[in-house]
This record gives C-alpha cells, sequence and structure tokens, in this order.
C-alpha cells in the first residue's frame, strides 16, 4: 500500500500500458491456438473427438495415425468423464463441433441432418465388412457411419472361485442369483453388474427372448419376463450380493482383478488386462438365459466414425476418415488388436488376426458371432437413457418393475413418434 | 484474507501523513479511468452472464431441440411443461431437503471453527490454514475423493474399514436409495469444501467484536461459556450470520458439481441445475424447456433472496442492530 502511495510514477500510465499489453496478448493467444502444429499439412484444421478409452496407450495411438496424415492437420480432443454423449451432443450444435467424432449409429443423428452420408466411401469395400454392422449403419439406404471396432460384452469369471463353491458357471439367470449368493464372502461378493447396474439391461432383455424394439419400431422390451428379471436383478442388488460403488466402473477390469467380485460384466478390450493379472484362472460366460424360451444374450457394442454434416470441411473429413479408417489396415488392425482386444469390423482383418484365434479370445469371438447383439440404430440415447431409469427405480429404489416400465413405455413412445411418426 | 490486517492499514499514520495525489486530468481522463477498471470486468459480466440469461429467455419461448437457434415460437409451453413435469419439481423437492441440512450444519460448523480457533492462542495461524485449505479444492475432485475412496462401498473403502472394525456390515453409500446414505456423502463433501471458507468470516467478525463488551459483560455478572456466547458473541455476530446464512443458500442453489459425480444414472437426488442439466444437454438436448426451467428458477431465487433480506435485515446496514 504505502510503496505505491509514496511513488512518484504515473501509475495510470503503468497500469493502461499492462493492460493494453495483456488485452494483445490475448488477442495473440486466440490468433495462434487454432490447432496447428505450424509447419506440415496443407493449411486444412480438423478436430476429431474421441471418448477417453481406458486401455494404455490409446491416446498416443490416435494421435499418432492423426499425424500420419499429411493432407490435412488433425488435432484430438480426448473427452474424459463419463458423459461423451452430452459433450459431443451440444458441441455439435456449435461453430467449434469437432468435423470427425465416434459414436454410436442411432438414427436422431441422421434425422437431425448431424452425422453425414458416407455411402460413397464404404460402398467399394462394403463387402470387407461384418454385414451386420453395415445393417446397423444403414438407414433409409445410406451408410452414415464406419465401424472402427466391436466389442462383444459379457462375464468374466475366476474358476478358482466357483470351484471352490462348488458351482458350475450359471446358463440361467435363477443360476446366477444362486451363484451371487454362494460366492459372496466377507471379502469378496457375488457378482458386478457396474455401480449403477445399466449395463445389464439390454442382455436382460434379449436374455428373455424380447427385443428393445420388433420390426416395427414398436416397444418389445416390455414383457413378463423382463419384469420378472427385474425382480431378480433386485433380489441380488438388495440381499448385498452384488459389488456396488467399486472404484472403478464395469468398463474397467479392475473389480475382478483385485479379488473384489468372483463374476464381472465387462468388455472384450479388457482381456490382456485380465488374463495378463489371473492368468488362467479365468473363463468367459454370456449373460445367463432368463424365463421360458430365454436365450443367453452378449451385447455388441462398438465405436464407429462419423463425419459432422455441418463441417465446414466435409470433403477433407470424409477424404481422413476414408484414409484411417478404409484404407490404412495397419492402423486399424493396430487399433483393435494392440491395446485393448476388439474384434475388426473388416472380415479381412479379423480373418487374419492371429491374437483372437486361441485361447479365451477365441471363445469371445465365438459368442461374439453366436449370442451377440448388435446395435439398433433406431434405439436412440433417449431411449437408453429411459431404461436406465428403469434399472434406476426397479432394481436400485426397489419399486415396481412393472410401473418403471410403464414410465419408461411413456418416454420411450414419444421418443418413437417423433422419429417415425 | 482477515480483517485486522485491513484495520492496520486504515488506522496507519503513514496513510493520514501522505500528501493527496495532485490531480492532473479533467473529467474525462477521470471517466475514462473509470471504465479502464471497470471495463474489462463490465464485459466479461455482459458477455458471461447478460448476453446467455437473454439468450435463454428468448430459447425459452420457442421449441429448441437440437439448435440453439430456433425459429418455431410456441409461446409459454415450455413453461406449461416444465411446470407439470415431476421431474423438475421434484428436483426443486430435492433441492430444499439438500439446503435444510447443508445450510443449518455449515454454519454450525464454521462457527464452531471459528470459536475454536479464534480461542487458541498456539499455532492459531497454522490451525486458520489447515481448515481454509480444503476451499481450494475443486468441487470435482472433492467429489472424486468422496466417491472412490472416502464412501467408496468396497471393503477398504475408508468409511467401510472404520465401520468394519465394529462388526458393521459394508454400505453401498451411493448406489443403494434405501435408506439415503447419499445425502450423508453430499453434505458432507460440500461441508469439508466449505466450512473452513465461512470459518475465516466468523473469525473475522469475532475479532471485531469489542473486548470492553465482554468486560462489561463479566462485570454484570454474565458467567463466561454460554451466557456470555448467547448473550453477547451471537448478538455480535448477526450481520455476518445473515451473510454466510445467505451465501450458503446460493451456493446450495448453484449446486451441481458433487450431485452430477456422485450420483449418476439415478432417478433420484437431483436439484434444479443437475435437471435442467439433463434437460437441456442430455439425450433430448430440448434447450427451449431447459431455458424455461432456467427462468422460473431465477424467478424462485429472486423472490427468496428478496423474501430473505427483508426477513432478516440483511444490507440494511448499521442501524439495524
Amino acid at each position: 500500500m504505502s510503496a505505491m502511495r509514496n511513488t512518484n510514477w504515473d501509475r495510470r500510465t503503468v497500469l493502461r500500458a499492462a493492460m493494453g499489453l495483456a488485452a494483445a496478448g490475448g488477442l495473440a493467444a486466440c490468433g495462434s491456438n487454432n490447432g496447428r502444429g505450424g509447419g506440415s499439412g496443407s493449411g486444412t484444421s480438423l478436430t476429431q473427438y474421441f471418448h477417453a478409452y481406458g486401455e494404455a496407450g490409446t491416446e498416443q495411438a490416435v494421435k499418432r495415425y492423426a499425424k500420419a496424415y499429411d493432407k490435412a492437420d488433425v488435432s484430438t480432443q480426448w473427452i474424459t468423464g463419463s458423459n461423451f454423449e452430452s459433450k459431443l451432443f451440444s458441441a455439435l450444435l456449435t461453430d467449434n463441433a469437432p468435423d470427425v467424432f465416434e459414436f454410436h449409429p442411432q438414427i436422431q443423428l441422421v434425422k437431425s441432418g448431424q452425422v453425414a452420408d458416407l455411402t460413397d466411401i464404404i460402398e467399394p469395400v462394403k463387402d470387407d465388412f461384418n454385414q451386420a454392422d453395415i445393417a446397423s449403419h444403414t438407414i433409409d439406404g445410406k451408410i452414415w457411419g464406419v465401424r472402427m471396432i466391436d466389442d462383444p460384452q459379457f462375464f468374466y469369471y475366476r474358476k478358482s472361485m466357483l470351484e471352490d463353491a462348488g458351482i458350475e458357471p450359471p446358463t440361467t439367470l435363477d443360476e446366477l442369483v444362486e451363484a451371487a449368493a454362494k460366492l459372496t464372502t466377507s471379502k469378496v461378493k457375488g457378482v458386478f453388474l457396474g455401480n449403477s447396474v445399466t449395463p445389464v439391461m439390454n442382455p436382460l432383455i434379449w436374455s428373455t427372448g424380447a427385443d428393445t424394439l420388433d420390426d416395427k419400431n414398436q416397444i418389445a422390451y416390455h414383457t413378463d419376463a423382463v419384469a420378472d428379471g427385474l425382480g431378480k436383478l433386485r433380489t441380488m442388488f438388495k440381499e448385498g450380493h452384488l459389488l456396488l460403488d467399486a472404484p472403478a466402473d464395469w468398463w474397467d477390469p479392475s473389480a475382478i482383478t483385485q479379488g473384489l467380485v468372483a463374476i464381472q460384466w465387462c468388455g472384450m478390450w479388457a482381456m490382456p488386462v485380465i488374463e495378463k493379472a489371473l492368468g488362467d484362472d479365468v473363463g468367459i460366460i454370456p449373460f445367463p438365459a432368463s424365463g421360458p424360451g430365454g436365450k443367453q444374450a452378449v451385447t455388441n457394442g462398438g465405436w464407429s466414425m462419423f463425419v459432422n454434416a455441418k463441417s465446414k470441411h466435409l470433403d477433407e473429413a470424409k477424404e481422413y476418415v476414408k484414409w484411417l479408417w478404409i484404407d490404412q489396415k495397419e492402423y486399424q488392425e493396430d487399433w483393435a488388436l494392440s491395446y485393448g482386444f476388439h474384434i475388426p469390423p473388416r472380415t479381412s482383418l479379423a480373418e487374419s488376426a492371429d491374437k483372437l484365434k486361441t485361447g479365451l479370445a477365441a471363445e469371445g469371438v465365438k459368442l461374439f458371432n453366436e449370442f451377440g447383439h448388435f446395435d439398433n440404430p433406431a434405439w436412440t440415447q433417449a431411449m437408453i437413457v429411459a431404461l436406465e431409469g428403469v434399472v434406476a427405480d426397479a432394481v436400485r429404489k426397489g419399486g415396481s418393475a412393472e410401473a418403471a416400465l410403464d414410465k419408461a413405455d411413456r418416454t420411450v413412445n414419444r421418443e418413437l413418434k417423433k422419429l417415425f411418426g | 484474507m482477515s480483517t485486522t490486517t485491513a484495520r492496520g492499514v486504515a488506522k496507519s499514520p503513514a496513510a493520514e501523513g501522505t500528501p493527496p495525489v495532485p490531480r492532473r486530468r479533467g473529467v474525462r481522463g477521470r471517466t475514462l479511468n473509470f471504465w479502464l477498471f471497470t471495463g474489462p470486468f463490465l464485459t466479461g459480466l455482459v458477455i458471461f452472464v447478460y448476453v446467455p440469461i437473454g439468450w435463454s429467455a428468448y430459447l425459452s419461448f420457442f421449441d429448441a431441440r437440437y439448435t440453439v437457434t430456433p425459429s418455431e415460437f410456441i409461446g409459454f409451453d415450455n413453461y406449461t411443461y416444465m411446470l407439470t413435469n415431476d421431474k423438475f419439481v421434484e428436483s426443486l423437492v430435492t433441492f430444499t431437503v439438500f439446503a435444510a441440512l447443508v445450510v443449518p450444519v455449515t454454519w454450525a460448523l464454521s462457527l464452531g471453527l471459528a470459536l475454536l480457533v479464534n480461542r487458541i492462542r498456539f499455532m492459531q495461524a497454522f490451525f486458520r490454514s489447515v481448515f481454509f485449505l480444503p476451499t481450494a479444492v475443486s468441487f470435482v475432485a472433492a467429489s472424486l475423493i468422496w466417491k472412490m475412496s472416502v464412501f467408496s462401498g468396497v471393503r477398504f473403502g475408508l468409511a467401510n474399514t472404520v465401520l468394519g472394525w465394529f462388526g458393521v456390515e459394508n454400505i453401498a453409500w451411493l448406489a443403494d436409495p434405501n435408506p439415503p446414505w447419499y445425502w450423508l456423502v453430499i453434505v458432507t463433501v460440500r461441508l469439508w469444501l466449505q466450512s473452513g471458507f465461512y470459518m475465516i468470516l466468523f473469525l473475522a467478525a469475532l475479532q471485531n467484536i469489542p473486548p470492553e463488551l465482554y468486560e462489561a459483560a463479566a462485570i454484570d455478572g454474565a458467567k463466561p461459556g454460554w451466557q456470555t456466547f448467547r448473550y453477547v458473541t451471537l448478538p455480535q455476530l448477526r450481520a455476518t450470520s445473515t451473510a454466510v446464512i445467505l451465501l450458503l443458500l446460493v451456493a446450495a442453489y448453484q449446486a451441481f458439481d458433487e450431485f452430477f459425480n456422485l450420483l449418476a444414472k439415478t432417478t433420484w437426488g437431483r436439484p434444479p441445475l443437475v435437471e435442467l442439466y439433463y434437460t437441456a444437454l442430455g439425450e433430448n438436448q430440448d434447450y427451449g424447456a431447459g431455458s424455461a426451467g432456467a427462468m422460473i428458477l431465477t424467478l424462485l431465487i429472486c423472490v427468496v433472496t428478496l423474501l430473505q433480506g427483508r426477513l432478516m435485515g440483511f444490507g440494511r446496514g448499521e442501524e439495524t442492530k
């Protein structure tokens, strides 16, 4: 304080100069922070969005592929946190929207004109793709996204723990409920279905023989068998046989590798880490069949590349997607097999993928082919969230499954009406 | 941070003895300087606060799904939708429960800490800093610590470990809403983050109470301890208490981070801001309805704040004492 009073400096001048500098600095920063590395490239800048993959090395890999592309400067936004959808959806409305992004095929992206038609780049190699992937990306006869990886999701179980408890791997939901009870001790929980229990909602529907929507895009999940199945999940939840509030959620293999749980719902991506940690002491099974006419089920998830239809560099963005996800088979193979395990959607790559031909990985591929359910593009994010509400109300809160399904029906029907009239 | 410094400066003879700075510029120069100093702040305020509020008000009258530049005017439909929407009304209830829990508890704890720190004669600065430090932690980071280590549901979570010593079984603090343990997690994280800051406010106020008052009270026969606290300290803290409660309420209204990070994929425990986030930025991207909700919320906050000011006399100055 006193220093300022005693000095003869004209401090207004000094401050004014300082602020002028700050403002100029700010403007300069705006000018240079445009994602261009400088030097390389022809001047076009593209931005791509990826959700944060859990496997080590994935972020570096994506950036490495982008750097190898010489026709544009591609900068990568690696979106951490659990709400990739909301970040992506809100970004798509702005001028700073990504030119290229990964997501799942959902019809509202097409109906609202947010994704570009990629038929022309996929058509020539269409036969080399898994036809189920082509089907899930085809809406109104056009193909809207390039599948990068297919990710089957199933149960991993600790063979030794099941043996000690004297039980066989469960093949029906009742057996799973029973196994959960027998496997739960003071140190280990029976089953991990994710902290929110929502990852198994779709497999539960499929395991009763029902589906999310039928061929005419009408609700097909609301059956007595599904309500019954929810009741069984509730039993496991209420009895304390489920692992809950784990520090790492279901997509991370930590729960099973750290011995917190005997059976965990997870994806094939985690297989290398799980095998490294547990060696031979691990097996995989699909979601068990539930109710009469039930069938075991596996979720065939995965990620696809889309091009923002409103991108200022639409053609360049398409060109980039074609280069990386159609032409560069070496990178596609690296992406699918070098970090976690994913099944390459390209038939030629899947056939030559030696890592997936033996042991547990081969079993995973078998489950994918035999029990897998692929994305239904008509099943949109709003509907997914509606069924997450069902799990919250019926399984976690302990409310009536029927009432929860009724509530979801209203949301889903409103959505279906908007999409299909 | 503490008022003692400010008082010291105000009273310092050096400040009084300095000759006034000569005025070399006229009115124009002063106006220019006014804008120069307030300009950056005002620009920020207009761009980041007033324009969005105005835009939000505009959006609330349109059917704005998947767009923030809508064209279909629908009047008050969004308002009707939000006011008849169970989830939005529930979120107001959630907020009320939250405020009813967090405001009195934080008030009491920070006052208690301030009294303790004010009393000790050694290492006061150390304790003051230690209690204040959590204020510097972000809500997101603290929520993650609470979720993944303190209140994780596994056997080695801190809370479960402690309970384990007494033979209590593991509790799923956040996943299971019966009983609603999640309130414990949410209230304690905010308590830990906030009480240090309000402690500093109380500490400043405590140090401003003239010692003569305590002397007079002692001579009049007031017993030290509760009686002195009740009839001397507490009335002297009235203005600060009112301010603290107001600030706590405002902060509770703004609660978002801990709810968003701690309660994923639930149908409960969503205060208004979280509910509006899911409405506007969630899978539906209904910016119209979200904006209408924001407008309703703004109106509510204005009304409550005005009422509170009227009831508690905040901002009326010294004469109310």
